[in-house]
C-alpha cells in the first residue's frame, strides 16, 4: 500500500517539476498528464484498501475530465500556435504590469 | 449741538461710504459732495465749540454715550463721545484745517480719474480721526486709531500703479502695526488692573495705582504713539509716506495723523503723571526725534521729505512738550495746533510749486520762483516763518515756551531743543532759497504758473492762521483752557529768566538763517545733486535717513525673512515630505510588488507549488501535532 | 507485488524521461509508457474495468491527439536548454525535492491496517451499480462536459477562410498569369528522373542538353543537403 503511495507521489512530484522547468507548452501539457495519472493511481489504491468501488469511481471522473480538458487545451496550444508561431509558454507573457 | 456731535462722525463716513458705492456715477460731482461733508462736520464743530465757551469751567467735559459696543462680562465698552476742551480744539483743527484741505484738493486732484475716490477715503480719515479725539472709551479710541491707519494705507496707495507708493502704504501699516501692538498691550493692562477702559477712570486709577503698572502703561501708550506720529525707533515709514498725493501728506502726515500719538499720550495724562519713568522715556524720544529729524531735513533734496522730516522734528517738540508732564501738556497741544496750520500750509504751498514744475519734487530743479508763483511764494513764506519761530507767526509762540520748559526740566533737553531750533531754522532757509531764490535751474519745457484760485484760497487761509495762530496764547488763554483737561500747568523753575531763553533762541535761529542762507543763496546751487561719495558723512547719513532702513532691515525684516523660510523649508522637507513621503513610499512599495506579475506562467506556477507545500506542510502539522 | 517491482522503476525512469527529454516526441513516448505501466497496475489492484479504459482511452486517445499535435506544430521545436527566467531551475526543484519528501514520508506513511480488497465483487457490475446510483448527477454532468470541450475544440481550432476558395480554374488562371508575369513554367513540375539504375527520387530529371533540372527533385531533399548532383546523372551515363 505505502509503495503504491510513494509511487503515486513520486510520479506527482516529477509531474510538478516538469511543469516548472519545460518551456514547450505540450510538454507541460503532458506533465500535468502525469500528474493526473498519478492522482489515479493513489484513488485506486485507497479503493483497494477501503475495499469500496467509490476510488474506481473518482479515477474514471478524472479520466473522462482529464480528456475533456486535453481536447480543449491542445486547440488553445494549436490556435495560438498559428496565430504567433510558438508553443513556448514564455512568450504568452502579457498579463502583467 | 453738543448733543448732535455724533453727527460729526456720521456725515463724513456716510459721505466716504456712500460715494464708494455710489460709483462711477458720482464722479462728476463726488469731489464736491466729500468737500461739504467735511464742511459741514466743521459747521458742527463749531457749533459744538462755541456751546462749550458759553459754559461755566466746570461744565465743559460733556459726555454722551450712543450704545453699548461690547459687553462681554466683566468687559464692557460703551460707544459714544466726549466733547471736552481738548477734543474740541482737535475736532476744529481736523474739520477746519481738512475742509481747506477738501477744497484744495479738488483742484489738485482735478487731471485724476479716482478723484472721487480720493475724497471718499479723505471722508473716511476725517471720520476715523474724529472717532479717535471724541472717544471716552480707549478701545473706541482704537477703532479711531485703526480707521486713520486703514486711511492712510488707502491714501499713501492712492496711484496704486506705481510700485513705490505700494510698498510705501505696506510699510507705513506694518510699522504702525508695530505701534499698535503696544496700544494692545496698554488696553488689555488698563482692563486687567483697572477693569475699565474709559479714559478718565483710568486716568483716575492710574494715579492710585502702583509705579510699575503705571510705567508699564506709559511705555506701551509711547510705543503706539511712537508707531502713529513717526518718532524714533518706528519712523522709517513717515519719508515713504510722501508717495502719497501732497493733500494727503498736508492732511494726514502733517496735521492731523501724526498728531494722534501726541494727543494719545496728552489724553493719557493721568497715567503719565504717575511715572516719572515713563515721563522721562517721552522726553527722550521727543529729544531724539526732533534731532533725527531736523538732521534728515537738511540732506533731503525732494522737496516733500525735507518738510516730512521737519514734521517729524516737530512732533519730536510735541512730545518733548507732552513728556514734561502738567507744565508741558497745554505747550504740546498749543505746538500741534500751531503746526497744524503751518505744516500744512508749507505742504500744500510745496504742492502748488509741484504743480507748477510738471509734479517734480527735487528741488535741484527748482529755482528763482518767487516770480514765477507770488501767491504761493508769499504763503509759504508765512509759513516758514512761522516755523523757523520768528515772532509774531505763530510758531514762534508755541515753541519758544516748549524750550523754556525743556531748560526747565533738564539741561539737556533744553540744549537739544535749541540746537534742534537752528537746525530748522538752517533747513528751511535752505528749502526756500533751493526753490524760491537761487538761481534759475528748471528743466526744458517747464513753464511754472500759479495755480488756480481753487488751491491759492487754502494756502490765503492758512497763511493767515499761521500767522496770527499765535492769537490763541493771548493771555494765557490757551493753557487755561486746556487745564480742566490735562491738568494745572506747574510754574517752573528756570535757570535763566524766560526772556533770555527767548533771546538766545532768536539767535540761533538767526544764525541758522544766515548759514543757510550763505551756503544756498550767495553760493550758486547745484543743478545735479553730489554723489554719496563726494559729500560729507552728515549729508550721506541724512540722506540715507540716518540708516534707519538698514537698522529696520536688519533687526526686524531679514531675521523674519529667514525664519519664515526656515519655516517654510520645514513645512516644505518636513511635513510635506513626510506627507508626501509617506504616500511615495506606498507607491515604492506598490512598484515593487508589481515585479511579481511577471506574466511568466511557470513563475506563477512555481509560487503554486509553494503555496501547495505551505498548506501541505501545515495539514500536516495540525494532523501529527 | 512482482509487478510493482518491475513496472514501478520503469515508469519512475520513464516520467523521469518525460521531464528531461529534449525532444517533444520523446516526451511523449515516454508518457505513453508511464500510462501503460499505470494500466498495469490498476488491473495487479483489483480494477480491470480502469485497466480496459486507462489503455483505451488514455493512452489509445489522449496520448494519440498529442502526437498529433505535436505533428502539427511541429516536432523540430525542441527546447533549449537556457533558463530565462531567473533563479526558476534552481528554485523549482529544490520546492519540488522538498515537496517530494514531505508528501512521501508525511502522506504515504498515512495509510495503516489490513488491505480490505475487493472480495469476489464483481468490478464492473459495481461500477455500474455506482455510477448510475449514487453518482449519475455526476455522470450526466461529465457527458455534457464531453459534448461541450468536443464543441470547444471544433470552435477553437476553426479558421476563418480570408482568401477566396480556389477552384480548378482558377488555379490554372493564376499559372498562366504567374507565366505571363514571371515566365514560371505553367506545367506540372518535372519528375524526378529515375533510370533503370537509380530507383531513387533524388536523382534528377535531365534537360535535352544532358543537364541535370533542380525542380525535379523535391524541395525537402534540397533542403536537407539530399539532392541529387549532375555528376552522379554524368557518372551513371558513362557507366552505361
Amino acid at each position: 500500500m505505502t509503495d503504491y503511495l510513494t509511487l503515486s507521489l513520486l510520479l506527482f512530484t516529477i509531474g510538478a517539476a516538469g511543469v516548472l522547468i519545460r518551456r514547450n507548452a505540450i510538454v507541460v501539457f503532458m506533465c500535468i498528464e502525469l500528474m493526473l495519472n498519478a492522482t489515479n493511481l493513489a484513488f485506486v489504491t485507497f479503493s483497494r484498501q477501503h475495499g469500496t468501488l467509490d476510488g474506481q469511481v473518482a479515477a474514471f471522473f478524472v479520466m473522462v475530465v482529464a480528456a475533456a480538458e486535453v481536447v480543449v487545451g491542445l486547440a488553445i496550444i494549436v490556435s495560438i500556435y498559428r496565430t504567433r508561431r510558438t508553443t513556448s509558454v514564455d512568450d504568452a507573457s502579457l498579463l502583467k504590469l | 449741538m453738543l448733543d448732535y456731535t455724533w453727527l460729526l462722525v456720521a456725515i463724513p463716513l456716510l459721505s466716504g461710504l456712500g460715494l464708494l458705492v455710489w460709483g462711477k456715477e458720482s464722479d462728476a460731482f463726488g469731489h464736491l459732495i466729500g468737500t461739504a461733508a467735511s464742511a459741514a462736520s466743521f459747521v458742527v464743530g463749531a457749533g459744538a465749540f462755541i456751546q462749550l465757551l458759553t459754559r461755566p469751567e466746570s461744565e465743559r467735559s460733556f459726555t454722551k454715550p450712543l450704545f453699548t459696543w461690547i459687553s462681554a462680562g466683566p468687559f464692557h465698552v460703551e460707544m459714544g463721545y466726549t466733547f471736552d476742551q481738548l477734543s474740541g480744539l482737535f475736532v476744529l483743527l481736523i474739520t477746519g484745517v481738512g475742509t481747506l484741505i477738501h477744497i484744495y484738493s479738488i483742484g489738485y486732484m482735478a487731471g485724476d480719474a479716482r478723484r472721487r475716490r480720493f475724497f471718499a477715503y479723505l471722508n473716511i480719515f476725517i471720520a476715523a480721526m474724529l472717532t479717535l479725539v471724541l472717544a471716552t472709551d480707549y478701545v473706541v479710541l482704537f477703532l479711531g486709531w485703526e480707521g486713520v491707519g486703514l486711511a492712510s494705507y488707502l491714501l499713501i496707495g492712492f496711484w496704486q500703479h506705481k510700485d513705490s507708493a505700494a510698498q510705501a502704504a505696506t510699510k507705513a501699516f506694518v510699522l504702525n502695526r508695530v505701534g499698535d501692538l503696544g496700544m494692545a498691550l496698554a488696553i488689555m493692562t488698563m482692563f486687567a488692573h483697572f477693569g475699565t477702559t474709559v479714559v478718565s477712570d483710568v486716568n483716575l486709577s492710574a494715579s492710585m495705582a502702583s509705579t510699575a503698572v503705571a510705567t508699564a502703561l506709559g511705555l506701551f501708550l509711547l510705543l503706539a504713539a511712537c508707531g502713529k506720529s513717526a518718532q524714533v525707533p518706528l519712523q522709517a515709514w513717515l519719508l515713504d509716506a510722501m508717495e502719497g498725493p501732497t493733500p494727503v501728506s498736508a492732511l494726514i502726515h502733517a496735521a492731523t495723523m501724526v498728531t494722534a500719538g501726541v494727543y494719545l499720550v496728552v489724553r493719557s495724562n493721568g497715567v503719565f503723571d504717575a511715572s516719572q519713568t515713563a515721563r522721562t522715556a517721552v522726553v527722550i524720544v521727543g529729544v531724539v526725534t526732533l534731532l533725527v529729524g531736523a538732521w534728515i531735513g537738511c540732506a533731503k533734496d525732494d522737496i516733500k521729505k525735507a518738510l516730512a522730516g521737519s514734521t517729524m522734528s516737530q512732533i519730536g517738540y510735541m512730545m518733548l512738550a507732552a513728556g514734561l508732564g502738567p507744565v508741558g501738556y497745554a505747550f504740546a497741544i498749543f505746538h500741534l495746533l500751531t503746526h497744524g496750520f503751518f505744516k500744512a500750509n508749507l505742504f500744500l504751498g510745496a504742492g502748488s510749486v509741484m504743480h507748477a514744475m510738471d509734479d517734480d519734487v527735487d528741488m535741484r530743479h527748482y529755482g528763482a520762483l518767487r516770480t514765477a508763483l507770488p501767491v504761493t511764494f508769499v504763503t509759504f513764506a508765512f509759513g516758514y516763518l512761522a516755523i523757523i519761530g520768528v515772532p509774531p507767526f505763530a510758531g514762534f509762540w508755541s515753541k519758544d515756551r516748549i524750550i523754556e520748559a525743556a531748560f526747565g526740566q533738564s539741561w539737556w533737553a533744553g540744549l537739544g531743543a535749541l540746537i534742534g531750533a537752528g537746525i530748522t531754522a538752517f533747513y528751511m532757509t535752505r528749502l526756500m532759497a533751493m526753490t524760491f531764490f537761487s538761481q534759475q535751474r528748471w528743466l526744458d519745457g517747464v513753464h511754472p504758473h500759479e495755480s488756480p484760485r481753487v488751491m491759492t484760497w487754502p494756502l490765503i487761509a492758512l497763511a493767515g492762521l499761521s500767522a496770527f495762530g499765535g492769537a490763541l496764547a493771548i493771555g494765557g488763554w490757551i493753557t487755561d483752557w486746556l487745564a480742566p483737561a490735562v491738568g494745572e500747568a506747574v510754574e517752573h523753575d528756570l535757570p535763566v529768566p524766560a526772556w533770555a531763553i527767548s533771546i538766545v533762541v532768536l539767535a540761533v535761529v538767526a544764525l541758522g538763517v544766515a548759514l543757510g542762507f550763505r551756503r544756498y543763496e550767495a553760493q550758486p546751487v547745484d543743478a545735479d545733486a553730489l554723489t554719496d561719495r563726494e559729500v560729507s558723512f552728515f549729508t550721506r547719513a541724512g540722506r540715507h535717513e540716518l540708516y534707519g532702513n538698514a537698522f529696520n532691515d536688519a533687526v526686524a525684516v531679514r531675521p523674519m525673512r529667514h525664519t519664515v523660510r526656515t519655516l517654510v523649508y520645514v513645512d516644505g522637507a518636513g511635513l510635506d515630505a513626510f506627507v508626501t513621503g509617506f504616500a511615495d513610499r506606498l507607491g515604492d512599495l506598490a512598484n515593487s510588488l508589481r515585479r511579481q506579475q511577471t506574466g511568466f506562467v511557470r513563475s506563477y506556477a512555481l509560487s503554486m507549488v509553494v503555496g501547495a507545500f505551505v498548506v501541505l506542510l501545515s495539514l500536516l502539522a495540525v494532523t501529527f501535532a | 507485488m512482482n509487478a510493482f517491482w518491475i513496472l514501478a522503476p520503469i515508469m519512475v525512469l520513464a516520467a523521469l524521461g518525460l521531464v528531461l527529454c529534449r525532444k517533444a516526441v520523446h516526451s511523449a513516448l515516454c508518457l505513453a509508457v508511464v500510462m501503460l505501466g499505470l494500466a498495469v497496475l490498476y488491473a495487479a489492484q483489483g480494477a480491470p474495468f480502469l485497466f480496459a479504459v486507462q489503455v483505451i482511452v488514455y493512452t489509445g486517445a489522449i496520448m494519440m491527439l498529442f502526437l498529433f499535435v505535436l505533428m502539427l506544430v511541429g516536432v523540430e521545436t525542441a527546447d533549449s536548454l537556457h533558463e530565462t527566467i531567473r533563479g526558476q531551475r534552481a528554485v523549482s526543484l529544490v520546492v519540488t525535492l522538498l515537496f517530494g519528501i514531505v508528501a512521501i514520508v508525511g502522506v504515504a506513511q498515512a495509510v495503516t491496517g489490513a488491505v480490505s480488497g475487493f472480495g469476489n465483487q464483481p468490478n464492473v457490475l459495481g461500477l455500474a451499480a455506482l455510477l448510475f446510483g449514487p453518482y449519475v448527477l455526476a455522470f450526466e454532468l461529465t457527458s455534457a462536459l464531453l459534448i461541450t470541450a468536443a464543441l470547444a475544440a471544433m470552435v477553437l481550432a476553426h479558421r476563418d477562410r480570408l482568401s477566396i476558395r480556389p477552384t480548378q480554374a482558377w488555379l490554372s488562371q493564376q499559372r498562366m498569369r504567374d507565366f505571363a508575369d514571371t515566365g514560371k513554367h505553367p506545367g506540372n513540375p518535372p519528375t524526378p528522373g529515375v533510370f533503370a539504375r537509380h530507383n531513387a527520387v533524388d536523382t534528377p530529371a535531365l534537360l535535352p542538353d544532358g543537364s541535370p533540372l533542380e525542380e525535379s527533385i523535391s524541395s525537402t531533399l534540397i533542403a536537407r543537403g539530399q539532392g541529387g548532383s549532375r555528376t552522379d546523372a554524368v557518372r551513371l551515363e558513362e557507366d552505361e
